[in-house]
């Protein structure tokens, strides 16, 4: 057990809208460790974002954590992030804590170079001379690997492809040395030859930088290749959470089974259907009663519609005690999955 | 109205039967306009010298990044966009040649479906007015029998047709997707171009979606254009996949083939940045330097050389020519004097 980086317990984070509230996160729990990649994966408006933006901070009004608290662990003191002065968090982000967003073209201004926008960030946490932070920008420019980075560096982000753009906001957010790295949808809107340069560089940064990193995402293969830890959100909750190998081989959750199933993969027969998951993701607004998952759920019992599950430890033999499910049937389901496998 | 030549079996590349869509050194060059006088000073070469069939009840899919021309292709095909110069023949028929009401009558046998559920659907217009238009527009059945139609289609493309006074907020993003495909389907199309047609929606979502793609090309006999980037998909619904690279054809073959024995560099390199579903393995994978350039100035040669790992010097200076083998077609200088020289054979 490698010890944690960030210990998120019980979080609550909701939206309080005219037309009602918006629980987007509901007692969320998670552990990211140091060093390493903890993915998070689910569909739009799952909350996975929203507890992105909770660590760090940036939920704005008519948002609010509500409840829960969210442990950063620097050199041996412990700082509880949700109590902390805006002053004091202010710190945090960008020097400890670092966000690179999914839209590399908008978050970038397009008045200043790319250097002087890097430049600038090395100042507001370092005192440094803007020459000494000048010279870092282009070492960080020359790190995420903009070939001839002297020369780009005094150009605007309209002369960089939406590639080399991620490299740079990358390039931002390590120029403070952070120690946790969150990565919201980092290679969605690029193209798959880019986002293979871009998951490669994130993978060498990380072992150069030995940051940790949060990688949040829609898309199973970017986990597989990313995360040494996965956790699965539905409609505002954890509903699975395991190491990355133990996930892929073992899903538990009839929605962790569902997405998997639900992909095309090479080699599977073209003639069969692909299994899908009926209905649609429920509004926030309208959440179903008892289990969130039960109204699109084969396996759904009168239980589930009226008792919410915990996250936990399924009784299974060859399940790791690493591995917990928000599930009152996982080991039901398991056997007559097994079941149907071996009757085939 | 034509009588309906008798329906041929769609036996996926049966290479005796005539192909329902025939293109021809299709060509698309968009002018870049600038200046007082809005002076042509160059052009985009979005679609150059693209050529491809598509037999009756076949799939074909089209990859490729974004910027490559697959949108472009698509359209061009539907006369959206004149293309400027190449053949296009649908059943026989010349597609550039026709106008007025010959016209019309192809854009009912050809229909398309867009990436975007949530732009392409007038947000004023009632489910029932979105299927019905086409139906007026080609001045099909009375007021009764067009409802049936649209009763019908709904049905077919899995949404209650009680929803039909309904407008399109009132749905979400798959459902609208399915309206989308109604609207293309109760024309009675024999192809569609179908753009990106799962990209915007939620994952657990687009496997209903092409579920239903699949079905309704069953149940229709349809021929399908599946313009994509998502190269599991498409390797899952189509029988042939063509890979285009700025704006040409690099390769195209049938999905068994070209996913399990690429041949082309760039085909290589792209399914091998896909994100393999395997952790705990260090991906194989070859990453290609640089962008895509701007296809306003192509590099000269084979557009690919500048990335390609395999690249010698008649890449640079002489595009490949299309070459041909068991009806697996690729452009590469290297790999036609690789496969043709026999010593190298396995």
């Amino acid at each position: 057990m490698t010890e944690p980086l960030v210990e998120i317990k019980n979080l609550r984070t909701h939206f309080f809208t005219d037309e009602g509230v918006v629980k987007a996160v509901e007692d969320v729990s998670l552990t990211i460790p140091r060093g390493k990649t903890l993915g998070l994966v689910g569909e739009s408006g799952c909350g996975k974002s929203v507890t992105a933006l909770s660590i760090i901070r940036l939920i704005s009004p008519p948002g609010k954590i509500v409840s829960g608290s969210i442990a950063f662990y620097d050199d041996g003191r412990k700082i509880e992030l949700t109590t902390l002065p805006e002053a004091e968090m202010r710190k945090m982000r960008g020097s400890r804590i670092a966000m690179i967003f999914q839209e590399p073209m908008t978050s970038l201004n397009p008045v200043f170079t790319v250097g002087s926008q890097i430049a600038e960030a090395v100042r507001l946490h370092h005192r440094v001379s803007s020459r000494e932070a000048w010279d870092r920008a282009v070492e960080m420019l020359h790190k995420v690997r903009i070939p001839d980075a002297q020369r780009r560096a005094s150009e605007y982000p309209h002369h960089f492809s939406g590639g080399m753009r991620q490299r740079v906001m990358i390039a931002m957010a390590l120029s403070c040395n952070p120690k946790l790295l969150i990565a919201d949808e980092p290679s969605t809107a690029l193209d798959v030859t880019i986002q293979a340069q871009v998951l490669d560089l994130l993978r060498d940064l990380q072992t150069e930088f030995g940051m940790s990193i949060l990688i949040i995402t829609h898309d199973l293969g970017v986990i597989a290749e990313m995360a040494d830890d996965v956790c699965v959100m539905y409609a505002s909750k954890v509903v699975e959470y395991a190491p990355v190998v133990e996930l892929f081989t073992n899903p538990l959750h009839p929605y962790t089974r569902g997405l998997f199933a639900s992909r095309p993969e090479p080699g599977k027969p073209k003639d069969q259907k692909l299994r899908t998951i009926p209905g649609v993701v429920p509004s926030p607004l309208r959440f179903p009663s008892g289990c969130k998952f039960h109204p699109r759920c084969a396996y759904a019992q009168e239980r589930c519609k009226k008792e919410e599950p915990v996250l936990r430890r399924p009784n299974l033999s060859q399940i790791p005690p690493s591995h917990v499910v928000h599930c009152h049937f996982a080991e039901q389901i398991e056997e007559q999955e097994e079941a149907a496998v071996k009757s085939v | 109205m034509t009588v309906q030549a008798p329906a041929p079996t769609p036996t996926a590349a049966a290479p005796a039967t005539r192909p329902l869509l025939q293109v021809t050194n299709l060509k698309k060059h968009f002018p870049i306009r600038r200046g007082v006088f809005q002076r042509v000073v160059g052009h985009v070469r979005a679609v150059d010298d693209v050529s491809f069939h598509i037999n009756p009840g076949e799939t074909l899919g089209l990859v490729g990044e974004s910027g490559c021309g697959k949108t472009t292709v698509g359209r061009t095909l539907l006369r959206l966009i004149e293309p400027t110069a190449g053949e296009i023949a649908f059943e026989g028929r010349d597609v550039r040649a026709l106008s007025g009401g010959q016209l019309r009558q192809l854009r009912r046998d050809m229909q398309i479906v867009f990436q975007d559920p949530y732009g392409s659907l007038n947000p004023r217009m009632t489910i029932r007015a979105i299927v019905e238009e086409g139906l007026i527009i080609h001045g099909l059945g009375n007021r009764k029998e067009r409802l049936e139609k649209v009763i019908d289609t709904l049905e077919d493309v899995g949404l209650d047709p009680t929803y039909i006074n309904r407008y399109p907020h009132e749905f979400s993003g798959g459902q609208r997707q399915r309206i989308c495909v109604a609207r293309a389907l109760a024309l009675n199309p024999k192809f569609m171009v179908l753009d990106e047609p799962i990209s915007a929606l939620d994952v657990s979502i687009q496997s209903q979606i092409i579920n239903l793609f699949t079905e309704l090309r069953r149940k229709h006999n349809l021929t399908y254009l599946f313009i994509s980037h998502d190269l599991s998909v498409v390797e899952y619904i189509s029988d042939r996949v063509a890979v285009m690279y700025l704006g040409e054809l690099v390769e195209t073959g049938t999905s068994r083939e070209l996913y399990h024995h690429a041949i082309h560099p760039y085909t290589k390199a792209l399914l091998s940045s896909v994100p393999k579903m395997t952790p705990g393995k260090k991906p194989e994978r070859i990453v290609l330097p640089g962008d895509v350039p701007s296809p306003s100035r192509p590099p000269p040669g084979c557009r690919f050389h500048p990335r390609c790992p395999l690249a010698i010097d008649i890449c640079k200076v002489e595009s490949p020519r299309e070459t041909i083998v068991d009806g697996h077609m690729f452009r590469c200088h290297v790999m036609e004097q690789q496969l043709k020289s026999p010593a190298s054979k396995k």
